[in-house]
C-alpha cells in the first residue's frame, strides 16, 4: 500500500522559492503536498481561485489568511473531503481526485471543530479513529495507550470527552489524527480557541512531528504562529495565494518590526508622525481614532531609543510607546495595499489569540508569551514611561 | 524512524464494509447506551400506541379480539417510526463534524450508513421486545407455531432494516438535525396510518383503499399477524385482493425492493457529500 517515496520522509529542508508573485513553483521531487490551480466555488461565491501549493516532504508549510480566505476549503480539498471544480492535487504521492483511499490512508486531519464523539471517552474515540484506520483491536489498543500518553490525557481517558477543556478536545482530535503516523498531516487552525498553554502544547506537538520527518500542513490567522512554526508559508486572500516564502521574507516586505507611538496630547500627532518619518525610509501612519502613529523599521530597539530621545528633544509628551513584529493586518495592507477584511475575530489579532473557550483548569503554565519570544526575541516589548 | 508504515492494508468489499459499519454500529450503540433518556423516550411511543389503540379505538372495533388483532400492525407502526432515528442519527453526524471525520478515514463509503441502520436495527429489536411485552400485557398471544412467530419478528425486522435506507437517504438529503426532525417524521403519519395495520381496509374510499392494500406496511402487519396466529376480529373485513392474500410473499418483496432502491440512493447521496 505504500506510495514510492512516501515510506521513508527525511526532514528535509529545500531551499524555498523567491517571496513575490504567486505564480507556479517549481516542483521538487519529494513533494508530499501539490496543489496547481485549485478552484472551487459554492452557489456564486468562489471559494478557491486558482490554489497553487507545494510542500516537500518533512516541510512544514503554513497557510495564513484571515477568516474566509479559503484556507479550510484547500484543506477540505487537500484532505479529499470535498472535490474541486478544476485543478489538480496530490498527496502523498497520491491524486486527491483519481485516488483518495490511497490518499485517506495516509494522511492524518485535525479539524477546526475537533471533532470527537463527546459521549465516548477519550480511549474510546482514539480506540475507534485506529479501529477504523484498519487496525487490529490488540494494535488499536496499543496505539490508543501510546497516543494517550503522549498528549497527556492518560488521567483523562476514561472520561466522556465532552466534559473535556478546549485544549484538551485538541489534544484529542490531533491524537486521532497522528493515529497511524501518517506521512501528511493537515491542521486546520489548530490553536484557535486555545490558552497560552494549549497553544504552547500544540506547538510543541507540531515541532515533534516535523522532528519525526512528518510533512504538516497548517492553517492560522496568526504570522508569529506561522514563524514559529512553519518553513513556508503562503499567505491566502480571496481563495488565492498572494505570496509564498519564509516569514522572515514577508516580515522584510512590511519593513521588519514597528514602533508604535501613543501621544500624550492629541493634536499633536502630526508632529509625532513627522519625527518617525525621520526614523528611516518608511512612512508612518496615524491612526486619528487611537491617536496612535506608528511605522516600520528594520533596526529595531535602536530604533525605539532614537525615536524617543527625537521625540523629548521636540518636546512632544508620550503616553506609551511599543515596538512589536509586524501583525498579519500589517502583512496585508503591503500585499494587498488595503486593510485586510475585518471578520468576527479580526479584532483578535493585534492581541494575540482569543482565550479558550473551555479553559485549561490547573493554572495557566509557561506563558504563551514567553515560549514564543524565545526564539531571537521577536516579542513586543512595551514601555510605559 | 518513526516513519514506518503503520497503514494496514484495506479490505475495500463488502467484507471491509461490514467490519467497518460494525464498528461504526458499536460506536452509535455506545452513544444510546449513554443517553438512557432518549432510548426511553423512543420506547414510550410505541407503548403509547398500543394503550391508546386497545383501549381507545378497541372497545368499538372489536374488544379483546382487536387487541389482539392490533399488535402486528403496532409492530410494523413502530419499526417504520424507527426510520426517523436513522436520519436524525445520520444528520447529527453530519452537524458535529462525524462524518467529516470518518471520510478523511480510509474506510469504505457504504460503512457508516450501514453502522448506523444496523444500530437502528437493534434499537428495533429492543422496540419489538418492550412492544411484545405490553402486548401480552393487553391480551395479545402468540397463536400459531413457534417457529412461525419467529419468522414473523423477522419479517417485521427485515422491513425495520429497510426503511431505515428510507431514513438513511433523507437524513443525508436534509443534513441538519432540525431538517432531519420534522422531514424524517411527517411522510411516516400518513405511510403507517393509510394501511391496514390498525383498521379494515375495506372501509376506506376507492384510491385510498387501493394504496392502503398496496402499503408495504399494510403487508407486513397482516404477515405478521398471520404468522402469529392472531384472527382478524368480525368488525375487520379483510379484502381479498392480491397483496392481502399473499401477505407474506408480499412483505418480503417489499422488504428487498425497497432496500434495492434506498441503499445504493443513500450511499450516492454519502458519495455527494463532497461536491458540497
Amino acid at each position: 500500500m505504500s506510495a514510492p517515496g512516501t515510506d521513508v520522509l527525511p526532514p528535509l529542508r529545500q531551499p524555498l522559492p523567491p517571496l513575490g508573485d504567486a505564480g507556479p513553483v517549481p516542483a521538487g521531487r519529494q513533494d508530499a503536498i501539490v496543489a496547481e490551480g485549485l478552484t472551487r466555488s459554492f452557489g456564486d461565491r468562489r471559494a478557491l481561485a486558482g490554489v497553487d501549493l507545494r510542500a516537500p516532504a518533512g516541510s512544514v508549510l503554513g497557510l495564513l489568511g484571515p477568516n474566509g480566505a479559503g484556507k479550510t476549503t484547500t484543506v477540505r480539498v487537500l484532505t479529499t473531503l470535498l472535490r474541486p471544480d478544476g485543478g489538480r492535487a496530490t498527496v502523498a504521492g497520491h491524486d486527491v481526485r483519481d485516488a483518495p483511499e490511497a490518499v485517506r490512508a495516509r494522511i492524518g486531519l485535525s479539524g477546526q471543530y475537533a471533532a470527537v464523539d463527546e459521549r465516548l471517552t477519550a480511549r474510546e474515540n482514539l480506540q475507534l479513529v485506529a479501529r477504523l484506520y484498519g487496525m487490529s483491536r490488540g494494535a488499536a489498543r496499543r496505539r490508543t495507550g501510546e497516543l494517550l500518553d503522549r498528549f497527556a490525557l492518560t488521567d483523562a481517558a476514561d472520561r466522556p470527552s465532552g466534559g473535556f477543556s478546549g485544549g484538551m478536545r485538541r489534544r484529542l482530535d490531533l491524537a486521532g489524527a497522528l493515529t497511524v503516523r501518517p506521512a501528511v498531516v493537515f491542521l486546520d487552525e489548530p490553536t484557535t480557541g486555545l490558552d497560552p498553554r494549549g497553544r504552547a502544547d500544540t506547538w510543541q506537538a507540531v515541532q515533534d512531528l516535523v522532528a519525526d520527518g512528518t510533512t504538516v500542513l497548517l492553517t492560522t490567522q496568526y504570522l508569529e504562529e506561522a514563524d514559529q512554526l512553519a518553513d513556508s508559508i503562503a499567505v491566502i486572500d480571496h481563495g488565492r495565494v498572494i505570496a509564498n516564502g519564509t516569514a522572515s521574507e514577508l516580515k522584510a516586505t512590511v519593513g521588519g518590526e514597528r514602533v508604535t507611538v501613543h501621544a500624550a496630547v492629541p493634536g499633536t500627532t502630526g508632529a509625532v508622525a513627522g519625527v518617525l518619518a525621520s526614523l528611516g525610509p518608511y512612512r508612518p501612519e496615524v491612526d486619528p481614532r487611537t491617536g496612535r502613529v506608528s511605522v516600520a523599521t528594520d533596526h529595531g530597539a535602536s530604533a525605539l531609543r532614537y525615536a524617543l530621545a527625537e521625540l523629548a528633544a521636540a518636546g512632544l509628551a508620550v503616553r506609551d510607546v511599543s515596538l512589536a513584529p509586524p501583525t498579519l493586518d500589517d502583512v496585508f495592507l503591503a500585499l494587498t495595499g488595503k486593510p485586510r477584511p475585518h471578520g468576527a475575530e479580526a479584532g483578535a489579532e493585534a492581541s494575540g489569540p482569543p482565550p479558550a473557550r473551555g479553559g485549561e483548569p490547573g493554572g495557566d503554565g509557561p506563558a504563551g508569551g514567553a515560549r514564543r519570544r524565545s526564539r531571537g526575541g521577536k516579542g513586543a516589548h512595551a514601555w510605559r514611561p | 524512524m518513526a516513519t514506518v508504515n503503520l497503514t494496514p492494508l484495506r479490505r475495500g468489499g463488502p467484507f471491509g464494509t461490514l467490519r467497518d459499519g460494525l464498528l461504526i454500529a458499536g460506536r452509535n450503540l455506545l452513544n444510546l447506551r449513554r443517553t438512557p433518556g432518549a432510548v426511553v423516550a423512543a420506547l414510550v411511543q410505541p407503548l403509547m400506541f398500543v394503550l391508546l389503540l386497545a383501549y381507545v379505538f378497541g372497545g368499538s372495533l372489536g374488544g379483546a379480539e382487536y387487541r389482539s388483532f392490533l399488535m402486528g400492525g403496532i409492530f410494523a407502526q413502530a419499526v417504520t417510526f424507527n426510520a426517523s432515528f436513522t436520519a436524525i442519527g445520520l444528520a447529527a453526524d453530519m452537524d458535529k463534524g462525524m462524518v467529516d471525520r470518518f471520510r478523511a478515514l480510509p474506510m469504505p463509503r457504504g460503512s457508516v450508513i450501514l453502522g448506523r441502520t444496523l444500530s437502528d436495527l437493534t434499537m428495533s429489536a429492543v422496540t419489538l421486545v418492550v412492544t411484545s411485552l405490553c402486548g401480552l400485557l393487553v391480551g395479545w398471544r402468540v397463536q400459531g407455531p413457534v417457529l412461525d412467530a419467529v419468522a414473523a419478528y423477522g419479517l417485521v425486522l427485515l422491513f425495520a432494516f429497510a426503511m431505515s435506507w428510507v431514513g438513511a437517504t433523507i437524513g443525508l438529503v436534509a443534513r441538519s438535525v432540525e431538517v432531519a426532525q420534522s422531514a424524517g417524521l411527517i411522510w411516516l403519519f400518513p405511510v403507517t396510518f393509510v394501511s391496514g395495520a390498525f383498521v379494515s381496509v375495506a372501509t376506506m374510499p376507492g384510491p385510498l383503499r387501493v394504496v392502503a392494500e398496496w402499503n408495504p406496511v399494510s403487508a407486513t402487519a397482516t404477515a405478521a399477524r398471520s404468522l402469529f396466529g392472531n384472527e382478524a376480529p368480525p368488525a375487520v373485513v379483510p379484502p381479498d385482493s392480491w397483496p392481502v392474500q399473499h401477505a407474506t410473499v408480499y412483505a418480503l418483496l417489499c422488504a428487498f425492493a425497497i432496500i434495492a432502491v434506498f441503499m445504493p440512493l443513500a450511499v450516492s447521496r454519502y458519495r455527494r457529500i463532497a461536491r458540497g
